[in-house]
Order: C-alpha cells, then sequence, then structure tokens
C-alpha cells in the first residue's frame, strides 16, 4: 500500500471533521450567515409589514375574547390567514395582510384547518348564531364536527387582570395608551352596555347592550365579529406600501 | 486513528481514511459520480432561481427577479381569469331582471348555479344546507315568509340584512318585551300565550281564560301581528295562525318571547357579496319552492 496525502482545498474538510469546537464555530458561521442574509433585511424592508389605515389594537372585552380564544384552543383547527390563492380568496374574501395580525401576541396564523378559516368570519353570522353555536354547534351546522362550548355562557368575564394584560402587551409594542389603560375595566362595561363611548378610544367598536356583566362568551363573540373587518378594502392598495 | 496511516487500498485502488481497527481499513470512497453532479446541477438551478424569481434583498427592497412576480398579482391574475370565464354568465345575469331570468330557463339555470354556490358558503350556516332552516332560523323552502316572499322583498332583506345595526338600510323592528319592561302582568301573559296558541288550534294548556287572552292580545299584540294574528311582513311580525314556528309553540317558549320580546338578526350583504350574487341568491331563495 502507498501513502496518499491531502492535497486540494476539498480535503480540508477533515479538519471540521477531526475537532468539535472546530466544527461548532463553522456551523455557527454558517446559521449567522443564513439568518443575516434572510432576517436582517425584513427589518428595512418597508412591505413587510405595510402600514394599512383602520387597523387598531383590541378593545379591553375583544382581548379577554382574544385570550379565551386561545385558552380554549380554538387555533388548533381554525387558523386566521387568508392564502392568496383563488380558491381561498373566493370562499373566505380578500387575502390576510400582515397588519390586520400585528396585534396578535401570540398570532394566529396556520395552515391546518378542521375548521373553516376564521380571518374574515367579522359580521358574517349574527350575535345569537354565534351563541346557539357554541352552546352546540350541530344546533345550527348538522355536519359539524366543532365541540360544543355551553359553559362559556355560564361563566361570568373574569377581567381582573385585563389592565396589566394590555401594559405588558404595550410592552411589546401594542400601542395602548396610559390613558386606555386605566379606563381599561370601564371599557369593558361600557361595551357590555350599549355605552357608545368605547368608540371613542377603539374606532368601530361595536357596543351591546347586555347589562354591562359579560359573560366569556360575550367576550368571545366581540372579539369573533372583529375579526377580519378592520380593514376596508375598497380603499386599500397592494401597491402603496410594496416597493 | 491518524491521517499518518493513509494508503491506497491493493484491491480498489482507492485510498484509506486512515482510520484502521484491528486490521479493518475505512476506504474513503469518493460520492458517486452522479450524486455529485445533481448537486451542482441544484447549485446552478438555484442561482438561476434568483434570476427568475425575487430573491435577495438589497438597499431599498429586494431583487423583483426576470418576470417580477408575487403571489398577489398571481392570486389577482387567477381571479381575474375565473370572473373571465364567468363573464358570460354575470353579464346576462346583470343585464336581466329577477323577472325576466326566472321566465327564461337558461339564465335561470346560471343564476341557480350562481346562487347555489353562494348560498351554500354564506346563507347555509343558518338557514341550513337545503335552506330548510333551524330553531331561530326560517325555512325558505316554504311559502310562510316573515319580511315578504316577492323577489324585491327577498333582495332587500339580502342586501341590508334584518336588525343589522351596521347597514341604516336594516330592516328594523323588533318584539317589544312584554314581561320584562313590566307592560303585562304574569297572568296576562299567561293568558295571552294559550289564546295565541288557540290561533292555530292549539289546546289550553294551564286552564287560562282565552276571553281574556284575545283582549290583551286586542290591546297589545293586534297592531303588529294584526286583529286576527295574520302577521305583517312590513313589521316582520309572524302570522300566529299558520301552525309555522320559529322558535317553538310550546307554551314555555311562547311564554319566553312574549316576557323578553326581540328579533334574531340576518347580517347585511351588501358589500361581502357583489350585486350580481345578491341578484342570482334572490332567484335561488325565490325559486326554492315559496316564492310569491
Amino acid at each position: 500500500m502507498a501513502t496518499a496525502q491531502p492535497s486540494s482545498i476539498w480535503q480540508k474538510h477533515a479538519v471540521f471533521e477531526k475537532n468539535s469546537i472546530v466544527l461548532l464555530l463553522g456551523i455557527l458561521v454558517a446559521v449567522a450567515i443564513g439568518g443575516l442574509v434572510e432576517i436582517v433585511p425584513l427589518f428595512f424592508l418597508k412591505g413587510t409589514i405595510e402600514e394599512v389605515k383602520g387597523v387598531r389594537p383590541y378593545s379591553p372585552l375583544e382581548l379577554a375574547g382574544f385570550n379565551i380564544y386561545v385558552r380554549e384552543g380554538c387555533y388548533l383547527c381554525h387558523s386566521q390567514m387568508i392564502r392568496p390563492l383563488r380558491d381561498e380568496v373566493e370562499r373566505y374574501g380578500h387575502y390576510s395582510l400582515a397588519a390586520e395580525s400585528m396585534y396578535d401576541h401570540p398570532f394566529q396564523w396556520g395552515s391546518k384547518r378542521s375548521g373553516p378559516d376564521l380571518a374574515r368570519v367579522g359580521g358574517k353570522y349574527s350575535d345569537d348564531w354565534h351563541r346557539d353555536h357554541m352552546r352546540n354547534p350541530r344546533a345550527v351546522v348538522p355536519a359539524s364536527i366543532m365541540p360544543s362550548y355551553p359553559f362559556l355562557e355560564k361563566t361570568p368575564l373574569d377581567y381582573s387582570h385585563i389592565a396589566d394584560n394590555m401594559k405588558t402587551l404595550s410592552i411589546v409594542g401594542v400601542p395602548y395608551t396610559q390613558e386606555m389603560i386605566d379606563n381599561a375595566e370601564k371599557d369593558i362595561v361600557a361595551q357590555t352596555s350599549g355605552d357608545a363611548a368605547v368608540a371613542k378610544r377603539y374606532s368601530n367598536a361595536i357596543s351591546r347592550d347586555i347589562g354591562g356583566k359579560p359573560t366569556e362568551l360575550d367576550a368571545l363573540i366581540a372579539y369573533l365579529q372583529r375579526l377580519g373587518t378592520q380593514v376596508d378594502f375598497k380603499l386599500y392598495d397592494d401597491k402603496a406600501n410594496i416597493r | 486513528m491518524s491521517t499518518h496511516n493513509i494508503k491506497v487500498d491493493d484491491h480498489t485502488g482507492t485510498a484509506t481514511t486512515g482510520h484502521e481497527w484491528d486490521g479493518i481499513a475505512e476506504l474513503n470512497t469518493p460520492l458517486p459520480r452522479w450524486w455529485l453532479w445533481t448537486f451542482y446541477a441544484c447549485i446552478l438551478w438555484a442561482i438561476g432561481y434568483w434570476i427568475v424569481y425575487p430573491a435577495w434583498p438589497i438597499p431599498g427592497g429586494f431583487t423583483k427577479g426576470m418576470f417580477g412576480w408575487s403571489s398577489r398579482n398571481e392570486v389577482a391574475q387567477n381571479v381575474a381569469e375565473l370572473q373571465q370565464l364567468r363573464a358570460p354568465g354575470v353579464a346576462k345575469l346583470q343585464a336581466a331582471s329577477v323577472a325576466d331570468i326566472e321566465k327564461n330557463p337558461e339564465l335561470l339555470a346560471i343564476a341557480r348555479q350562481h346562487g347555489g354556490a353562494a348560498f351554500a358558503n354564506n346563507c347555509a350556516p343558518c338557514h341550513g344546507a337545503g335552506a330548510q332552516g333551524a330553531i331561530g332560523y326560517p325555512n325558505l323552502n316554504d311559502d310562510d315568509w316573515l319580511w315578504g316572499g316577492k323577489s324585491a322583498d327577498i333582495q332587500q332583506t339580502i342586501e341590508h340584512g334584518i336588525r343589522w345595526d351596521a347597514d341604516k338600510d336594516t330592516r328594523s323592528g323588533a318584539m317589544p318585551s312584554f314581561g320584562k319592561d313590566g307592560t303585562l302582568k304574569a297572568d296576562e301573559i299567561k293568558n295571552v300565550v294559550q289564546y295565541v296558541r288557540s290561533l292555530s288550534g292549539l289546546p289550553n294548556e294551564g286552564g287560562a281564560d282565552l276571553a281574556k287572552g284575545k283582549q290583551i292580545f286586542a290591546d297589545n299584540c293586534a297592531a303588529c301581528h294584526g286583529a286576527e294574528g295574520k302577521g305583517t311582513q312590513e313589521m316582520g311580525a309572524p302570522n300566529l295562525t299558520d301552525k309555522i314556528w320559529l322558535y317553538g309553540s310550546d307554551t314555555a317558549t311562547i311564554t319566553n318571547r312574549v316576557v323578553n320580546g326581540g328579533g334574531g338578526q340576518m347580517p347585511a350583504w351588501t358589500g361581502r357579496l357583489d350585486p350580481v350574487t345578491i341578484k342570482a341568491l334572490t332567484v335561488y331563495v325565490h325559486t326554492l319552492g315559496g316564492g310569491k
């Protein structure tokens, strides 16, 4: 047997294979380059999150509904992301914009749908329908495989921590003002007693008179009825913020 | 395990890696050619992809690619193609009135197809896949209409909804809450409920005084439901004599309606659905069987 020596650069990989620290540093450099190229530019691209008129933070009642939505794991079966594909746009309406979920923490996107997408369910059904449907989905949609949530309408909404919740969200960038945080509990009562004052701080917030004592179901419905209704697509220009 | 042991294997003519265990050496066999060339081809493909499609971030934006492809343009184009396909039918529906569409079998078929698809997506969750309705949601197959069964009435209902506050032209008018407001007392409600049941031949439960009930009905209910209880479609007040019940005919259900009042809601579809789809839906619902 004759002896062969490594010669070309293609045989230098032996250095990585024989020294775990060198291999680790090599992996870090490779991943860092990938990350820098793929992630950093997004912070500078105007089109990453388009600025779209009309998107506002959730009112305290809607936020409480969002929390229930997350707590009950609705996202396991329902996505909130209409993809820019013909069939989805035909069925659900205009494709979702990043800005429409910019105040969701955590976001509710997804691609697994055991139930329909809910990104534009706001205003599609009446409040009563949602009530009937949550009590027993089969009462209105016989073929439905959704579980029943009858306990929601029997459970009074506990919103004692909603102001803290909003304060926390403001740290991660949701533009809740001090005034909004201070009035959080009052706004929940206003939005459930038909008081239009809530629309001063939260544009287009719908106030319903249900006696100012919301159940968990009322909060969830307030959240659902708001989904996908913030952007007026008659005024929306899909080219305006894409460079 | 070191590099100074690298030898060339006599049988294969391939160098070893220098690893040797109890006399068994590891051959440093090169990657198969076909694999290597596939790998190089993939790299070339990636470069081609960068040129053709949007790929690289550059200051102030990103490379657009040769054809300026974007998912938004693609969906716009796909939807435009779909509309192109539908255009002949849609144009015919647009030009014709609901009455003309129903007289012309060809137009009727187009409208029922177009309207049927929209119904399945938007209306079936409340009114049922076969428009058979559910408790609280009217059956659209029969000839009993709350707000009118003429095509113009149906179109108005679809366009502006029922008690849908976001639409200023919505159909409004809700039953007062006679019990909650204190307008009627408990025994009065008991009498009037049994009188209402008697209008469609249901038995008197609990020995109510029907004559008193009739008087209470004339004083409080007749303004909307009519002196004979046959209802007024302008106000959405249902006919109480026809044995068709939206919420149920049992004493408890009717009592609940009299005590708490109110009425169901239907969303306004203007804006969510385009005018031709609403027209097609009107034809679809009107021709389900009960259209006037």
